[in-house]
């Protein structure tokens, strides 16, 4: 018997260290070649780690949420035959792979001593509690909507002296019956409800932790990072999209069954396309530490995408080669390829331009955040049936607005409203999509 | 016409409204009721306490009879007679006693009394018409309708001569040798069983195809077993047509479609009761009704702000208790109290013999109601103390919820029982459960066991059957 200690892979792409989002296995486990051990998450990626051999789980060597070196013990087994390791020598310490990670020091929880024992929460923290009111109580029988409440005649008369309405009160007594000592709590909790059931108008007390760990994290240091380096400034212009919207009805008539449905975002990633040959410097990412923009000629275009676990920006790469359907089709590709945790590196990364649309929640401005190290972002807002003059005329109308943010830095303020401008001019003229 | 003002006005002087009148007087209200007939109202007068005094004396001369026909016990009575006149004078003394005292009760509380009828002007003005004299006209802030109920008499029979209501029943002014009653519910069989001991051939005549039609046939069948044993003629599915002196009461079996005459001395109709809401003025007032009866509300509000109403005006259960609790409920929220009508059960007993007593659902209302529930029986036949006193027959029933064992009723059916309505009532109102009542030590020997063996039974424990 042997001891094999398994390592944190290089998933290369000069990635130095992973987050750990989850296990799937215990010391104790007897687990097979190629089993799934854990996930880890890089940059926006999240990677299943399978074990190379058959053998026992040992020990882990970290818990969710720790940030681990590439190269840092991941899991220890006991395996048939020589393992990788003498078997005496002692498991590293988890403060090894703490060592390796000084940049996010400040982020990675303490990490448990045994590490057997994955931990949720960092150690100095209070472990993620529920706390009731309650507590000291037993919870009794919970009385049903619209059941009276059990008290004496003696109780049920002093909570009306008392102005308490019974069916808020708790009930500690046998079968639920609510004693003195309930309707005394009630009264002294300033007529708090004292537990849960009952009432929908029950007041809760309970609170809990939540880790921000995995890809929560990786949104909240990148919304961070995008609010505290770019200095924003917003820009909201409202469109005319009824011709647009009856050209997309009647192409989703004509072809819808055979091509594909085309939402309007296909029509507004060919506008930008269009409108950025006019703006390169939009059309870029601007590294702010070298100190250079990098401008693109290729649109990657960046989806917005909510996913489970949190917001996701995978990539359309070359928007400007992509028709109507084509577009359609890619955005939906890298939508559900990120929602479904499939997608390829490089739909998760390189995006020059964001998109982002809530569709019918789009409301009526939104403020997106661009996408650092992108320098502008483009949001959709909900299109809505609105009356507007035309020669002296009130006719119905079909419009929406667009809420887009720049870089200030390098985008200025005329530039980006000339931009948006362009794009307003290609959506409520269609034809002009088409023309070259 | 002198003109009066107070803050509560009382219309009937019977257990809710002398109650509401007392309690409103302990709180300082200044209060004024107003009787036509005597203080005590149908309970005192003509109903509950009357009518028990008189079944105690007829089963006191039933009891001498009996044991002048030969005890198993060894005692010895020869030719027992009874002076019904007696009796009645006997009876009369303890209603003079209770209504003296009610009246006293009333002063003492600063409840001005005035004898008279009423006739209700407005929601805030009634006129008082007493015997003699002038009327006088009442200015009220809060106006209490308790006015209680009446007989309800039949067309073909009206009250009068050889038509007896409860009331003449309750006053004989000779024992019949024949008596036809109409009605099987719980006055015309406490009569009807009182008049029967006194020597009486009785028949009762009933529509329904069951005696005691309110309560399920469990329990009434040991009540059904007394009647026939004690020589009571039933007829049962029948309707009355009518009544002549020479032939008496005409009776149609509807389901057999046949007719005939049951010959009787006396004839006493107990049909039912039904609200006093006719003949005082209610109508002025325009309040809404349910049904004959004036509807209420959980605070024993009427329709009209200020006007307020107890005791059998407001329908069923038509219980002194019930008016009494009502009563106390009213004046205190005029005193400015918080208060509801919600009690948990209103006890129901039936003076039979053997008596009945409902308290809280019985298994069919449970089950009826959604509740997964449990019920057991303890027969007096095991108990100890009920083989003491002869009276072997009958049970204690428990109801209970299947999943934490709340007690939700008690049915009780025997000699005594009536007492044991006081243990049942509290126990459901205090949220008793089987474990509670179960493993409460009870006198031995007593009654009072069986009803911790139907606990027990019920969860399985029964330690004496």
């Amino acid at each position: 018997m042997g001891i094999y200690v398994i390592r944190v892979p290089d998933i290369g792409e000069g990635i130095a260290e992973v987050e750990l989002v989850s296990w799937h296995v215990q010391p104790g486990d007897s687990i097979v070649e190629d089993q799934h051990l854990a996930d880890v998450m890089t940059d926006k990626a999240t990677v299943e780690v399978p074990s190379p051999m058959h053998g026992k789980v040992l020990s882990l060597g970290g818990a969710v949420g720790q940030v681990m070196a590439v190269g840092a013990e991941l899991v220890r087994l006991e395996v048939e035959g020589e393992g990788n390791l003498k078997a005496n020598a002692a498991p590293a310490p988890a403060s090894q792979a703490q060592a390796a990670t000084v940049s996010v020091a400040t982020a990675a929880p303490v990490v448990a001593a045994a590490p057997a024992a994955p931990t949720v929460a960092p150690k100095t923290a209070p472990a993620p509690v529920r706390s009731s009111a309650a507590a000291p109580h037993a919870p009794a029988a919970l009385r049903k909507e619209g059941e009276r409440p059990l008290a004496s005649p003696a109780v049920r008369r002093r909570a009306l002296d008392m102005g308490i309405d019974l069916r808020r009160v708790h009930g500690s007594g046998p079968a639920g019956r609510i004693e003195h000592h309930d309707l005394d709590a009630f009264a002294a909790g300033g007529g708090q409800v004292q537990a849960v059931g009952g009432s929908q108008y029950v007041e809760r007390h309970g609170e809990e932790q939540i880790p921000v760990i995995g890809l929560r994290r990786k949104i909240a240091q990148k919304m961070q990072e995008a609010k505290r380096r770019i200095p924003h400034f917003s820009y909201v212009e409202e469109v005319d999209v009824t011709e647009l919207e009856a050209l997309r009805q009647r192409l989703n008539a004509i072809h819808g069954a055979t091509r594909g449905k085309l939402t309007l975002l296909p029509f507004l990633a060919r506008a930008m396309v269009l409108a950025l040959r006019d703006f390169p410097q939009i059309n870029a990412r601007y590294d702010d530490e070298a100190g250079h923009v990098t401008r693109y000629e290729g649109v990657h275009l960046g989806v917005a995408t909510q996913t489970d676990g949190g917001l996701m920006v995978p990539v359309l790469r070359h928007a400007e080669g992509l028709d109507l359907w084509a577009c359609a089709a890619g955005i939906a590709r890298v939508a559900e390829g990120a929602r479904s945790g499939k997608a390829p590196r490089e739909e998760l990364s390189g995006s020059t331009i964001t998109l982002t649309s809530l569709g019918a929640l789009g409301g009526i401005v939104s403020t997106p955040v661009i996408n650092h190290p992108e320098v502008a972002i483009v949001g959709v807002n909900r299109m809505v049936e609105r009356p507007m003059l035309r020669n002296g005329q009130v006719v119905a109308r079909q419009l929406m607005n667009l809420s887009s943010s720049f870089d200030h830095r390098v985008v200025d303020g005329m530039d980006a409203a000339q931009f948006i401008q362009a794009i307003r001019v290609l959506l409520e003229t269609p034809a002009l999509l088409f023309v070259e | 016409m002198k003109e009066m003002t107070t803050k509560l006005l009382v219309i009937g002087g019977g257990p809710g409204g002398y109650v509401a009148a007392i309690r409103a007087g302990q709180l300082g209200i200044p209060t004024m009721l107003v009787e036509g007939a005597s203080l005590g109202g149908t309970c005192l007068n003509i109903g509950c306490i009357p009518s028990k005094a008189l079944i105690h004396a007829a089963e006191e001369f039933e009891r001498a009879r009996h044991q002048a026909a030969g005890s198993q016990l060894g005692i010895r009575v020869s030719d027992p007679q009874i002076d019904i006149a007696q009796t009645v004078r006997w009876k009369d003394g303890i209603v003079q006693r209770l209504t003296g005292g009610v009246g006293a009760l009333l002063r003492k509380a600063s409840v001005q009394v005035h004898k008279g009828w009423a006739e209700i002007e407005d929601g805030k003005t009634v006129i008082v018409k007493p015997p003699e004299g002038e009327p006088l006209r009442v200015r009220c802030e809060h106006l209490l309708l308790a006015t209680g109920s009446t007989p309800v008499e039949l067309p073909s029979m009206p009250f009068g001569g050889a038509i007896w209501s409860s009331t003449d029943a309750l006053s004989p002014d000779v024992v019949p040798k024949r008596l036809v009653v109409v009605g099987a519910g719980y006055i015309g069989l406490e009569l009807g069983m009182a008049y029967r001991k006194l020597g009486v051939e009785v028949t009762v005549v009933e529509a329904l195809q069951r005696v005691l039609p309110t309560y399920d046939e469990e329990l009434t069948q040991p009540v059904l077993d007394a009647l026939q044993k004690s020589g009571i003629v039933l007829h049962l599915g029948c309707s009355v047509q009518g009544w002549d002196a020479e032939h008496g009461v005409h009776v149609r079996n509807d389901a057999r479609a046949e007719e005939f005459a049951l010959p009787a001395d006396r004839v006493l109709v107990a049909v039912g009761r039904r609200p006093r809401t006719a003949g005082f003025g209610l109508e002025s007032l325009q309040l809404d009704m349910a049904g004959r009866h004036v509807a209420i509300d959980a605070h024993c509000r009427t329709s009209m702000r200020h006007v307020w109403a107890i005791g059998d005006i407001t329908g069923e259960p038509m219980l002194a208790h019930r008016a009494m609790a009502q009563g106390e409920c009213v004046a205190e929220q005029i005193a400015g109290k918080n208060r509801r009508f919600e009690p948990m059960q209103i006890p129901a007993v039936c003076f039979t013999d053997p008596e009945v007593v409902v308290v809280g659902k019985t298994p069919g209302e449970a089950r009826a109601a959604g509740l997964d529930c449990i019920d057991a029986a303890f027969p007096f036949s095991a108990n100890g103390r009920a083989m003491t006193l002869e009276a072997t027959g009958g049970f204690v029933r428990v109801v209970a919820r299947r999943d934490n064992h709340l007690i939700l009723g008690w049915q009780a059916v025997g000699q005594g029982v009536a007492e044991l309505a006081a243990a049942f009532t509290q126990s459901i109102e205090m949220g008793a459960r089987l474990e509670d009542v179960g493993h409460t030590i009870h006198a031995h020997p007593t009654l009072g066991e069986a009803v911790q063996e139907a606990a027990l039974r019920a969860l399985g424990q029964a330690l004496h059957i």
